[in-house]
C-alpha cells in the first residue's frame, strides 16, 4: 500500500504500557507531550500483548504483530461519540474483535481523510462508505496474504475476529500476516465486498465510549488541559459591545501583576500573556481601554422591531411557490396568522473556547478543540500569510461544540498572539468572554398564514425574518409542502453586527417549534386530532403531491409519527400530552411530551420519542444523543433568554443565563424504527421537535398557546 | 507570592502562589491535576467541584490562602484504580457525552454518597442542582448515582 512512505510527522504513536489489575494489559497513549504527573492516558484494557511493530494499512488502520489493532478516528469529537462509533464501522468490516481495537485521534490530513468536520449531524453519514471500505480493503489484503502463504484458493478462506481460517482447518491470525499484507498492492476497489448488514457483529451492539477511562480518571483530554514546557497562558480583552473599535488602552497596571510576562495589542483586542492562568486573568482585569462605537449599537428592541416589520413583506426571491397563496387567501372562509419569535442564543459549551498555538519561522503548530480543522487551517494560512504546508492542526476532545467551535475565531486569535509574541501560548476565554463575545444563534421570527375554505387548508404562507442568515436551500421543501395546493416561503436575511452562526440544529432548532406549535393550533381550529391532522396531510402529499419536490419520505415520516403516538398512548385518555414531529439532518423524529402543572408552573414529566436514523451504529451512544438533544432542547425552549443593550450582551455567566438542571430533566423513552438503511445522524435531530411537543402539551393542560421562546416568560400567566 | 502546603489526594504538596489564587488554578496549573475543570469561575456550574474533607466545594471560588489542614480530593484521587462505585456506575451507564463536566458531577455525587448512602431521587436532584451539563446527560448521571448507592 502507498502509505508506507506517507508518514505523518505529527502523528503520535507513543504507546505506554503497564500491567492491569485484571491480568490484561493497560494500554495508553502519551497525551500530546503533556508535562502532567499522570502522563499516561489509560485508554483501554486489552488482552492482547503490545506489538513491537505496527503495520499501516491505510489512513485508518494499523495492525501489530500480536493482533492488536489501532483505528484512527478522523473526525473531531465534540461529545457526539463518533470517536467510538466511526472506528466501530471500520472494525466491523475489518472483522476484528472490538476488544482488540484501540482508537487514536487522527490529526488534520485532507489527503488522507474525507470531511474532517463535526457539524450538521453528518459525521457518520458522510463517512459510512469510506470507513466500511477501509476496513474491508485491509481485510481483503490480509486474506490474500494468508491464501498466498497457504498456496490456497482465496474462496476457501474465511475470517472471524481477526483469525483467518481455511476450510481444511488451517488458521492464521491477522497479526501474523499483517506485515506482509500491508506491503501488498491495494486491490481494485470494485472487488471489495462489504458485509450484508444482517451479518454485522459490532455495529448495532452497544460499545462503551473509548475515552471513558480518561474521563473517569481526570486525564488531560481537552484542549484547555494542554500543556507544553515554556508555554504562556494568554487572555484577551475584547470590545465590550458589538460594533466597537479600540481607541486606546493602558497596560501599566496589568504589567505589574505578578506572573504577567507581556501585553500585546492585536487588531481591536489586547492580549495579556502570563506564566499561569490566574495571572493572565488578573492581568486582563487590570487593563483599561477606551472603545469607540464605530457601528450601530444594537439592542433587543431594535432586533424585535426589525424582524417583525419584515414579516408582512414578500422577499424578492421566494424560496418556494406552489399555486397562488394570495388568490387562495382572497377566496378563503377564514385566514389565520400567527407569529413566533426567538432570541439570540449563546452556545455555552462547558469548556470555554481555547487554543494552543506555536508560530515560528519554520512552522505553525495548532492544538485544540475545533469542529472545522481544514477551514481553520486555511484561514490561519491567510491571516499569517503562510503556506498551508507549514501548518499542523491536532484536534483535542472538545468540551461541547454545538456549532460554536465551527468558527475557529479563537484559534485565529491564538495564532495571531503567538505570531506577534513569538511564544508558544494557550489562549483561553473566561466564561464571560465566551458569553459576551459569542457567535450566537441568530434571533429570528416566523409568520405562518393559512387560508381555510370548507374546513380545509387551501393556502400556507411561511415568512421568515432572521439576522445574518436564512434557511438552508432545502428547508423550504419541508413538510407540509407537497400537501397544500397553494404554498409559499419567503425569507428575509437581515443585517446585524452581532456575530451569528450555527447553533445545534441550525434554523430547525426554532423553526421546528414554530411550525409544530402552529400545526397543533391549526388542528385545534379545524377541530381535528393533532396526529390524525398530520397523517391526513401526508396522505394528501402521497396521493396527489403538489409541486416538483419535497425533501421528506412520507412513509418514514408516517412511521415515526405512528410509533411515537402508539408508544405514548396518544388518544388513550391522557390529556396532558403534546405532539410534534420533525425531519432534520436526514433523520425522522416524532416526540410526545407529557406535562403537568406543579406549584403553578409546567413540569415536563416525560418525552416519548420515535426515531428513524437508519442503522443504529452504537445503540448506547445513540440513546445518549437522543436524550441529550431532548433535554438540551427543553432547557433552551423553557429558559434560553438572551438580550442586548447598546450592543452588549446582557448575560455574561451562569448566574444570569439559565441552563436546564437535573431536577428538570424528564424521563425519556426512545423507540427506534428498525432499519437496514445507511445511517444518518443523531447529534441534532431530536432537539428541534421537542420545543413544539412541550408547547403543545402546555396548551393541552392550560389552553394557552406559546408564541415566543423562552417559555419561562409565560409561567406567571400559566399559574 | 506566598508559600503554601496543602494536602491533595493524600499527598502533601508545597507550592508558591498569590494568596487570592483559586484552588482550581493551583490544581490545574501548579500541581498538574487537570481533571478539575474550569467552567464559570463564580461557583455557578460545578465543573470545578472537589472534596474538602469529604464535602463538595467549588474550587474556582476558594482562594488558596484560606485553606488550612483540610484534605482535598480531586477526580484523580477519588480511587486508586478507578473502581470507586461511582466510576463503576459511570461505566455501566456510559454516562458522558463530551465529558467535560463529568469530573465535577462525579465529585459532587461522591460527597452526596459520603453523607447519605441511599439518597432519594429528590435528594439527588437537590444535591446535583449546582452541576450543569449542557450535553444533557442528567438522566444517566442520576441512574449512575442510584446504582452506585445500591452497591455501597
Amino acid at each position: 500500500m502507498t502509505l508506507e512512505n506517507n508518514t505523518n510527522k505529527s502523528r503520535r504513536k507513543f504507546l505506554k504500557v503497564s500491567s492491569a489489575a485484571g491480568g490484561g494489559m493497560l494500554i495508553g497513549f502519551n497525551w500530546m507531550g503533556c508535562q502532567s504527573e499522570a502522563k499516561e492516558t489509560v485508554v483501554k484494557e486489552v488482552m492482547k500483548a503490545i506489538p513491537k511493530v505496527w503495520s499501516e494499512f491505510d489512513a485508518f488502520i494499523k495492525i501489530g504483530e500480536t493482533g492488536l489493532v489501532t483505528i484512527m478516528s478522523q473526525n473531531p469529537e465534540i461529545g457526539q461519540n463518533i470517536k467510538t462509533s466511526m472506528p466501530m464501522i471500520v472494525a466491523e468490516e475489518l472483522d476484528v474483535a472490538w476488544k482488540d481495537v484501540v482508537v487514536e485521534q487522527a490529526p488534520l490530513n485532507e489527503e488522507w481523510y474525507p470531511r474532517q468536520v463535526a457539524g450538521g449531524s453528518q459525521s457518520i453519514r458522510s463517512t459510512w462508505e469510506t470507513l466500511r471500505k477501509a476496513g474491508a480493503t485491509a481485510k481483503q489484503l490480509l486474506m490474500e496474504t494468508a491464501a498466498e502463504k497457504w498456496e490456497a484458493d482465496l474462496a476457501d478462506c474465511t475470517v472471524s475476529e481477526g483469525i483467518i481460517s481455511h476450510k481444511d482447518g488451517r488458521k492464521i491470525s491477522y497479526g501474523e500476516v499483517a506485515s506482509d499484507a500491508s506491503k501488498r498492492e491495494t486491490p481494485d476497489p470494485k472487488t471489495i465486498k462489504l458485509k450484508d448488514p444482517k451479518d454485522f457483529k459490532i455495529i448495532g451492539k452497544s460499545q462503551k465510549n473509548v475515552d471513558m477511562e480518561g474521563i473517569l480518571s481526570g486525564k488531560p483530554l481537552f484542549g484547555i488541559d494542554f500543556k507544553r514546557e515554556g508555554m504562556l497562558i494568554a487572555t484577551a480583552l475584547r470590545p465590550t459591545a458589538f460594533g466597537q473599535v479600540l481607541e486606546s488602552f493602558d497596560d501599566s497596571e496589568a504589567r505589574k501583576v505578578s506572573g504577567v510576562v507581556d501585553v500585546i495589542k492585536f487588531g481591536d483586542k489586547i492580549a495579556v500573556l502570563a506564566e499561569d492562568t490566574w495571572a493572565a486573568m488578573k492581568g486582563k482585569k487590570a487593563l483599561t481601554a477606551k472603545w469607540k462605537q464605530d457601528k450601530k449599537a444594537e439592542d433587543s428592541a431594535f432586533h424585535t422591531k426589525t424582524l417583525l416589520e419584515h414579516l408582512d413583506k414578500k422577499s424578492k426571491e421566494p424560496r418556494r411557490v406552489d399555486g397562488d397563496v394570495d388568490k387562495a387567501f382572497a377566496n378563503a372562509d377564514k385566514v389565520i396568522e400567527k407569529i413566533y419569535e426567538a432570541p439570540f442564543l449563546p452556545h455555552n459549551c462547558m469548556e470555554p473556547m481555547n487554543f494552543f498555538a506555536h508560530v515560528t519561522d519554520e512552522k505553525v503548530e495548532m492544538i485544540g478543540p475545533i469542529q472545522t480543522p481544514a477551514w481553520t487551517e486555511s484561514r490561519i494560512a491567510e491571516l499569517l500569510k503562510r503556506d498551508k504546508e507549514d501548518i499542523t492542526i491536532e484536534m483535542t476532545r472538545m468540551g461541547g461544540g454545538f456549532g460554536r467551535r465551527l468558527y475557529g475565531d479563537f484559534a485565529l486569535e491564538a495564532a495571531e498572539i503567538s505570531s506577534i509574541s513569538k511564544k508558544p501560548i494557550k489562549m483561553i476565554f473566561s466564561r464571560e468572554d465566551d458569553m459576551l463575545a459569542g457567535t450566537y444563534r441568530p434571533a429570528s421570527a416566523y409568520k405562518f398564514k393559512v387560508g381555510i375554505k370548507d374546513n380545509k387548508i387551501t393556502a400556507y404562507h411561511l415568512t421568515e425574518a432572521c439576522f445574518n442568515g436564512e434557511m438552508f436551500g432545502t428547508m423550504p421543501n419541508n413538510f407540509p409542502c407537497g400537501a397544500i395546493e397553494n404554498y409559499r416561503v419567503d425569507c428575509h436575511k437581515l443585517e446585524s453586527n452581532i456575530s451569528t452562526g450555527a447553533w445545534r440544529a441550525p434554523y430547525a432548532n426554532f423553526l421546528a417549534y414554530a411550525e409544530q406549535a402552529f400545526l397543533d393550533e391549526l388542528a385545534g381550529i379545524l377541530d381535528q386530532d393533532a396526529v390524525q391532522f398530520r397523517l391526513d396531510l401526508f396522505e394528501k402529499a402521497k396521493a396527489n403531491p403538489v409541486g416538483e419536490e419535497h425533501n421528506y419520505e412520507i412513509d418514514k415520516f408516517v412511521a415515526v409519527i405512528n410509533l411515537a403516538a402508539e408508544k405514548a398512548g396518544w388518544n388513550k385518555g391522557n390529556k396532558n400530552l403534546g405532539f410534534s414531529a420533525y425531519y432534520s439532518h436526514n433523520t425522522y423524529v416524532a416526540e410526545v411530551a407529557e406535562v403537568e402543572m406543579q406549584d403553578d408552573r409546567p413540569v415536563v414529566k416525560k418525552i416519548t420519542c420515535a426515531v428513524d436514523c437508519g442503522i443504529v451504529v452504537n445503540p448506547v451512544g445513540a440513546m445518549n444523543q437522543i436524550e441529550g438533544g431532548i433535554i438540551d432542547g427543553i432547557g433552551h425552549a423553557l429558559y434560553g433568554d438572551f438580550s442586548f443593550t447598546e450592543g452588549q450582551a446582557q448575560s455574561s455567566n451562569f448566574n444570569q443565563y439559565r441552563l436546564i438542571r437535573m431536577s428538570e430533566a424528564p424521563e425519556v423513552e426512545v423507540h427506534f424504527i428498525e432499519s437496514h438503511n445507511d445511517p444518518t445522524g443523531l447529534g441534532e435531530p431530536t432537539l428541534p421537535p421537542v420545543g413544539g411537543a412541550v408547547a403543545n402539551a402546555i396548551n393541552a393542560i392550560s389552553g394557552k398557546r406559546l408564541y415566543r421562546q423562552p417559555f419561562v416568560k409565560y409561567f406567571k400567566e400559566l399559574g | 507570592m506566598a508559600e503554601y502546603k496543602i494536602n491533595v489526594n493524600g499527598k502533601e504538596k508545597s507550592l508558591k502562589a498569590d494568596p487570592d489564587t483559586p484552588l482550581l488554578w493551583v490544581l490545574r496549573d501548579k500541581l498538574d491535576l487537570p481533571g478539575t475543570k474550569y467552567g464559570c469561575g463564580i461557583a455557578q456550574c460545578g465543573a470545578c467541584t472537589v472534596l474538602l474533607d469529604g464535602k463538595a466545594v467549588r474550587s474556582c471560588s476558594l482562594p488558596i490562602s484560606i485553606l488550612k489542614e483540610q484534605k482535598i480530593t480531586t477526580i484523580e484521587g477519588l480511587s486508586e484504580d478507578l473502581t470507586h462505585p461511582l466510576q463503576e456506575a459511570w461505566r455501566e451507564f456510559d454516562v458522558p457525552q463530551c465529558g467535560y463536566c463529568q469530573a465535577g458531577q462525579i465529585m459532587s455525587a461522591a460527597a452526596l454518597l459520603k453523607e447519605n448512602k441511599s439518597p432519594s431521587e429528590e435528594q439527588i436532584d437537590n444535591h446535583m442542582q449546582g452541576n450543569i451539563c449542557r450535553c444533557g446527560t442528567y438522566l444517566r448521571i442520576k441512574k449512575a448515582i442510584q446504582s452506585a448507592s445500591k452497591k455501597l
